[in-house]
C-alpha cells in the first residue's frame, strides 16, 4: 500500500530540479491561459461601444434660415434634442448685462456663439443636472425667470444664453461642436 | 428479471416494426426505381477556379479592383440590382478618401421627405446613407422585370456556394445552348425572356447578359474593360459587400492560433510532466 | 463522492475558512473538480469530451447574450439586424461566427461524448442516471441548436421552422392544431420568431441546470475507464487535479485550435449558403437541409417513404426520428451484459465498428444529400439496421457474448500487476 501511494504522490518522486521546471511549466501554461481569458475580454467589452453605423450618424445639419428672432427650433443631434434659437435684440442685451464674474459657469454669449451669427444660440436640449429636456424652445413653453430655457424636472433655470442661473444643474447648456458651412446652414458634430 | 426481459421484448418487437417498416420502403423504393425512369437533372457546369487577391488565409483585398467592381455595379446592376445592407460611409474602406465618399453619396438620391409638406420625395444621399433601391417596392420589381424580382447584391457571393467564382463565371457564361445539349435535353431551351447560361442551375436565367462589350464600362486607372475584367471586378467587389470584415477576420486569425498553438504546446509538457509521476516507467 | 481516500479539504486562509463554514463553495469546487475527487488513473482522452461539452456550452452562452444584445427579434429587421452585427457591431462578425461556429463544436464534443459512451458502455449499472440526464442534455441541444437556427431569419431559418414544425402536423386528428399553435399562425412569422428567440434564451441555462444533475450523478459512483472494471483501490485513481485538469487543459487547447481555425478561415463552411437569403415564404430552396448535426435524424426521417399497414408514411418517419432518439434512453435495461468496456467484448465490437458508426455514416450523409437514389436506398438500409442494433441486436449480443478475460484491476492494467493480486487478497476480476 505504501508503495502505491507513493507512486500516486507526484512530491515523492520529484528531484529538486525536477521540481523547478514543473513548476515552470505549470506557471507558464496557467499564465498563457490566463492571457487568453484576457484577451477575450477585450472584444466583449468593446462590442458593447456604439457600433459604426451609429458613430457614423454623429452629425447633423441645420437650416437656420427660417428661425424668427425669439423663435428656436429643435433638432435631433447623436439621437439628443438639439435647440437652435434667433435670439432677439432684447435677448442678446439681457444676455450680455449679466456680468460673467457672478454667475455658476462663467462664459459670455460671445464665448457661446459664433462671430458674425451672434444672435444664433446652437445648445444641446439636455438639461446639465440629469439629461431632462429644457422647456422653453417650443411656442408658448415655460421660459424659467431668467428668459431662456427652464428645466422641469428639478427646476434649473437658464437665461437667455443658456447660462445655468438657478437650480441644480452645475453647467451651462452645452454647446456642441459646430460651424456655418454656409451662411444659413449649420452643421454639428 | 421477468420485468428486464420483458422491456427487452418489447424492445426487439418495436425494433423489427421500424426495420421492416424501413426494409419495406426500400423494397417499394426499388420495385419504383426498376420500373420508372428517374428525373435526370440537367447538365450545368461548376464555377470556374479563378484566382483572387483575397483567396486563402494570407488573403487581401485588392482595392483598385474593388473600386473598378463598385464602377460596373454603378453603372451596369445598380439599374436593377439594390445593395441594401452597404451604406456609402462604407466606401472609405475600399480607398476611397471621406470627401470623396461624401461627393459620391451625394451625387445619388436616397429616399427622403419633403420639409416643407411632408411628402415623400427624394434627397442627395449622405455617407450614412445605405445605396437605394432601383425600385420602390418588389411589385415594382416584379412588375419592371416580368415577374423576376432582381435579388439584392449585398449577400450575393455568400448566399451561393463558392460564390464569388459563381459570380464571375455567370457574368462570363452567356452563351447559346450546344446542339448536344438541346438534343439530349430539348426542356433545356431558353423560352421568351430567358438566356441560356450554363453555370446557372436550371441552365436559363431571367437576367438579360448585363455585360456584353468590352469597354461598356470605363475604368478611371485606365484597365483595359474586357468583359472577363469588368466580370471579375464587379464579383470581386460583391465579395467585399458580403463581408467586408473578411481580410480583418483572417488578420486576426493568425495571431490567435500562433498564441494559441504555444498554449496548447505549454499545456501539454505540462501534463506530461505532471503525469511523470504516475505513468508506469518502460 | 465516497472513496474512503478522497483528499478532504482543508481552508488554508481565513477567507476559505470563512467560506467554508458559511457557503462552501470552495469546498464543493474542491471536490467536484478539484483534488478531492479520485478519478481512475486510465482514462484514454476520449474522456475529455465531457469538459469540452460544458467548455462549449459556456461559449454558447456568452456570445449568445452578447449576440442578444444587437439582435431584434422581428420579422422585418430580423436579417437586417444579423447583418448590423456582422457589418457594423464592433467584433459583432467575430461573436456571429464563434457563436455558428460554436453550435457545431458543441454537437462535435458531444457526439465524441456519446460515442464514447456507447462503446464503453458507460450507461450501464451504476451510471444509469447519468446517462438518462445526458439523453435529456442532448434533446434539449437539438431543440435549442433548432430554433437558433431559424434567428437569422434566412431562407433555410424560415423553412427549417416551417419544415420541423410540419412534422407535429403528422400527428393525427391535432396535429395540424398544434402546428399552428407552436408557430402562434399558418405560417413562420413573427409569433414564431418571437418565441423562438425566448425559448433559445432560456433553455441553455436549463441545459446547464441539468448539466449540473448530470455532474452531481457522475460523483456517485465516479467516472468510469477504458477497462470497464470498477475503481478497487487508491492506486487505480489520482486526484482530478492536478492530473486531469492538466490533460483536459492540452485537449481544450487543441479543441480551441480547431475551432478558431474554422471561425477565422472557414467559418462557413459548416452553414449553407441559402441562409444568406432572407426569408421569402413564396419561394422554397432547391434543397431543404438541417444544420449537418441533424443530419442522420434527418435520413432516418425520411427514410419512410410508404405508408406502413395504416400509418402514413410521414407519421411514421415522425415516429421513427424521435424514437431513434427516445430508445437511448432504454440502453441501460437493453444490453444487460455484464462487461462494459467494448475493448472485452469481441461480438459486440463487431457489431459496432461494422454495425453502427457504418449505419451512422452513411444516415449522416444521406441527410445532407438531396432526396433522391442512391441516398434513399441507403438510408433505409441504415435506417433498419439502426433500429435493429440498439433494440434487437444488443438485447441479444448480452446474453449469447463470451466476454474476453478482464484485468483484475486499473492498476493492472496500467502497470501489469498489481501486488494484491501477488499477494493472494483477491484474484476474481469482480466488475
Amino acid at each position: 500500500m505504501a508503495d502505491t501511494t507513493a507512486t500516486a504522490t507526484p512530491e515523492a518522486t520529484t528531484t529538486e530540479d525536477g521540481i523547478r521546471r514543473r513548476d515552470f511549466l505549470d506557471i507558464a501554461a496557467v499564465s498563457a491561459a490566463g492571457i487568453g481569458g484576457l484577451a477575450v475580454v477585450y472584444p466583449l467589452v468593446s462590442q458593447m461601444a456604439p457600433s459604426k453605423d451609429v458613430l457614423a450618424a454623429s452629425t447633423t445639419e441645420v437650416d437656420v434660415s427660417g428661425i424668427e428672432p425669439g423663435q428656436a427650433i429643435k433638432a435631433v443631434f447623436r439621437k439628443q434634442p438639439l435647440f437652435v434659437k434667433r435670439l432677439t435684440a432684447a435677448e442678446i442685451e439681457a444676455a450680455n448685462a449679466t456680468s460673467t464674474g457672478s454667475l455658476r459657469d462663467p462664459e459670455s454669449l460671445a464665448d457661446r456663439t459664433k462671430e458674425g451669427n451672434e444672435d444664433i444660440l446652437v445648445t444641446m436640449g439636455v438639461c446639465t443636472h440629469l439629461g431632462c429636456v429644457p422647456l422653453g424652445a417650443a411656442e408658448g413653453e415655460v421660459k424659467g425667470e431668467y428668459g431662456g430655457y427652464f428645466c422641469p424636472c428639478h427646476g434649473s433655470h437658464y437665461d437667455t444664453a443658456g447660462r445655468i442661473r438657478k437650480g441644480p444643474a452645475p453647467t451651462n447648456l452645452e454647446v456642441p461642436e459646430y460651424e456655418f458651412t454656409s451662411d444659413t446652414v449649420i452643421q454639428v458634430g | 428479471m421477468l420485468k428486464l426481459l420483458s422491456v427487452r421484448l418489447v424492445a426487439m418487437l418495436v425494433g423489427l416494426v421500424f426495420a421492416v417498416a424501413a426494409l419495406w420502403a426500400l423494397v417499394i423504393g426499388l420495385i419504383a426505381l426498376a420500373t420508372e425512369e428517374p428525373a435526370g437533372h440537367l447538365p450545368y457546369e461548376k464555377p470556374m477556379d479563378l484566382a483572387w487577391s483575397f483567396d486563402g488565409p494570407f488573403g487581401n483585398w485588392d482595392k483598385a479592383q474593388l473600386q473598378r467592381g463598385l464602377k460596373v455595379y454603378d453603372e451596369v446592376c445598380s439599374a436593377c440590382h439594390s445593395l441594401k445592407f452597404v451604406a456609402f460611409r462604407d466606401l472609405e474602406q475600399i480607398g476611397y478618401s471621406e470627401a470623396m465618399v461624401k461627393a459620391y453619396a451625394a451625387a445619388k438620391q436616397v429616399p427622403g421627405i419633403d420639409p416643407n409638406t411632408g411628402e415623400a420625395t427624394t434627397r442627395p444621399g449622405l455617407p450614412t446613407d445605405y445605396f437605394p433601391s432601383p425600385y420602390p417596392n418588389n411589385v415594382a420589381a416584379a412588375v419592371a422585370n416580368n415577374n423576376a424580382i432582381p435579388p439584392d447584391l449585398s449577400l450575393m457571393t455568400k448566399a451561393r456556394g463558392d460564390g464569388t467564382n459563381y459570380v464571375a463565371s455567370l457574368l462570363m457564361g452567356y452563351q447559346e445552348p450546344s446542339a448536344e445539349l438541346l438534343e439530349e435535353h430539348p426542356e433545356a431551351a431558353p423560352g421568351p425572356g430567358l438566356y441560356h447560361n450554363p453555370y446557372f442551375p436550371n441552365l436559363n436565367l431571367a437576367m438579360a447578359p448585363p455585360l456584353t462589350t468590352a469597354g461598356q464600362v470605363t475604368y478611371d486607372d485606365g484597365t483595359e474593360a474586357t468583359v472577363e475584367q469588368m466580370s471579375k471586378d464587379v464579383a470581386a467587389f460583391l465579395t467585399w459587400t458580403a463581408e467586408p470584415t473578411m481580410v480583418k477576420r483572417k488578420q486576426t486569425g493568425w495571431p490567435v492560433l500562433i498564441f494559441l498553438l504555444f498554449a496548447t504546446v505549454l499545456a501539454y509538457m505540462s501534463k506530461k510532466q505532471i503525469w511523470s509521476a504516475v505513468k508506469p516507467k518502460k | 463522492m465516497s472513496f474512503p481516500w478522497a483528499r478532504q479539504y482543508e481552508p488554508k486562509n481565513g477567507l476559505t475558512k470563512f467560506l467554508d463554514e458559511r457557503l462552501p463553495l470552495p469546498r464543493l469546487v474542491y471536490n467536484a473538480i478539484g483534488a478531492g475527487y479520485p478519478v481512475p488513473r486510465n482514462l484514454s482522452y476520449f474522456w475529455n469530451f465531457g469538459v469540452l461539452a460544458g467548455f462549449f456550452l459556456v461559449v454558447q452562452i456568452v456570445t449568445g447574450v452578447v449576440l442578444a444584445m444587437h439582435y431584434a427579434a422581428n420579422a422585418q429587421v430580423a436579417f437586417a439586424t444579423t447583418e448590423h452585427i456582422m457589418r457594423d457591431v464592433n467584433w459583432g462578425w467575430l461573436m456571429r461566427y464563434a457563436h455558428a461556429n460554436g453550435a457545431s463544436f458543441f454537437f462535435i464534443v458531444v457526439y465524441l461524448h456519446i460515442f464514447r459512451g456507447l462503446f464503453y458502455s458507460s450507461y450501464k449499472a451504476p451510471r444509469e442516471m447519468i446517462w438518462l440526464l445526458g439523453v435529456v442534455i442532448f434533446l434539449l441541444m437539438m431543440a435549442t441548436a433548432f430554433m437558433g437556427y431559424v434567428l437569422p431569419w434566412g431562407q433555410m431559418s424560415f423553412w427549417g421552422a416551417k419544415v420541423i414544425t410540419g412534422l407535429f402536423g403528422a400527428i393525427p386528428l391535432v396535429g395540424e392544431p398544434i402546428q399552428v399553435w407552436l408557430l402562434g399562425g399558418f405560417a413562420p412569422d413573427n409569433a414564431a420568431l418571437n418565441r423562438f428567440f425566448s425559448l433559445h434564451f432560456l433553455l441553455p441555462f436549463v441545459i446547464a441546470g441539468v448539466v449540473i444533475l448530470h455532474i452531481w450523478a457522475l460523483h456517485i459512483p465516479g467516472s468510469s475507464n477504458p477497462t470497464g472494471v470498477e475503481v478497487k483501490s487508491e492506486s487505480d485513481t489520482v486526484p482530478f487535479h492536478p492530473y486531469y485538469t492538466a490533460k483536459d487543459g492540452f485537449g481544450l487547447g487543441i479543441a480551441l485550435l480547431a475551432y478558431f481555425a474554422m471561425v477565422f478561415f472557414l467559418p462557413n463552411a459548416l452553414g449553407h449558403p441559402d441562409n444568406y437569403i432572407e426569408a421569402n415564404p413564396l419561394s422554397t430552396p432547391a434543397h431543404i437541409v438541417p444544420e449537418w448535426y441533424f443530419w442522420p435524424f434527418y435520413a432516418i426521417l425520411r427514410a419512410f417513404t410508404v405508408d406502413f399497414f395504416f400509418v402514413p408514411a410521414k407519421l411514421m418517419g415522425v415516429i421513427a426520428m424521435f424514437a431513434s432518439i427516445l430508445l437511448w434512453f432504454f440502453l441501460p435495461w437493453l444490453d444487460k451484459s455484464p462487461v462494459r468496456s467494448g475493448h472485452y467484448r469481441p461480438l459486440f465490437r463487431k457489431f459496432f465498428w461494422f454495425g453502427l458508426i457504418p449505419a451512422m455514416i452513411v444516415l449522416f450523409i444521406c441527410g445532407g444529400a438531396p432526396a433522391e437514389e442512391p441516398y434513399v436506398i441507403l438510408s433505409q438500409i441504415a435506417t433498419a439496421y439502426y433500429f435493429l442494433h440498439f433494440l434487437v441486436i444488443l438485447p441479444i449480443i448480452s446474453s449469447v457474448e463470451k466476454p474476453e478475460p478482464l484485468p483484475y484491476s486499473i492498476t493492472e492494467a496500467v502497470l501489469g500487476s498489481d501486488k494484491k493480486v501477488v499477494k493472494g487478497e483477491n484474484t476474481s476480476p469482480a466488475v
